[in-house]
């Protein structure tokens, strides 16, 4: 196992659908020096999907804007904070029910926050109408595989 | 992009080149509902050989293909799913609308098309 210690990045993108790839492969190449498995991986951008896809479709109605996304290596914890400026959430804990959406005409699963929770260790969800959301994610890398 | 799938019969085969998230899924839905329609497709079959990726986004897409095949008693088949893909499906339960198979010509035996 390759000595960690600590490293941190910061991004801003556009609002936009083709962003989610981008964010992704950005997420992947920042936790490699992690030596995460493939599954680890996996959930790890699934996560990331989810609260980039949450921000575009929900946050922002599909009208853009910007969404902000950091992440810091702390040894082998991997936490990522992605936020926008948008509409907010009234209810949060209701929006984090699974099934729940307020998309259900646009084919929407009500899975998202699901997903975040179930794929990372932790999942915290900051919110106010009018005030944006922050989503903030942790994730234990394993060592010594 | 290049059309991403194929019918044979009434067959509609997708073979996913691209991550199944929001993005492709909102470029996907109107042609594959297209052709659902006007090539009288009862089953789809969704391969994920190429690649292997899918958020929530892919659930919500293989849910309304599903409603919209209900009608003609059509079925969707998934083909290849690694590891990955099966932990998605039985943590949405997807498996309870889909029916996987080993392969594309295993999928399209059983839903009577000619290989």
């Amino acid at each position: 196992m390759m000595s960690t210690g600590s490293n941190r990045f910061y991004m801003e993108m556009d609002a936009v659908s083709e962003n989610e790839a981008f964010a992704r492969v950005c997420i992947a190449a920042f936790c490699a020096r992690l030596d995460p498995t493939l599954e680890e991986i996996n959930d790890i951008k699934t996560a990331v999907s989810e609260a980039v896809t949450n921000s575009i479709i929900h946050g922002y109605r599909k009208q853009g804007g910007v969404i902000h996304m950091q992440a810091d290596i702390d040894d082998n914890i991997l936490t990522i904070c992605i936020s926008d400026d948008g509409c907010g959430i009234a209810d949060v804990n209701k929006a984090m029910e699974p099934l729940y959406t307020t998309g259900a005409l646009e084919e929407r699963s009500g899975m998202g926050f699901t997903f975040m929770e179930i794929f990372m260790d932790c999942l915290q969800v900051e919110s106010e109408p009018g005030k944006g959301t922050k989503v903030i994610m942790k994730k234990e890398i394993s060592k010594n595989k | 992009m290049a059309e991403p799938y194929t019918v044979k019969g009434d067959c509609l085969i997708i073979h996913f080149e691209e991550e199944l998230d929001h993005h492709l899924t909102e470029k996907l839905r109107d042609v594959i509902d297209g052709v659902i329609e006007s090539r009288g497709i009862r089953y789809l079959i969704l391969d994920f050989e190429n690649q292997s990726f899918m958020d929530s986004s892919g659930i919500g897409f293989i849910m309304g293909r599903y409603k919209r095949l209900a009608p003609y008693r059509g079925k969707i088949y998934v083909t290849n799913l690694g590891r990955g893909l099966e932990r998605i499906f039985k943590i949405a339960g997807l498996y309870t609308i889909t029916v996987e198979k080993d392969s594309v010509d295993a999928a399209l035996c059983e839903a009577g098309g000619k290989i």
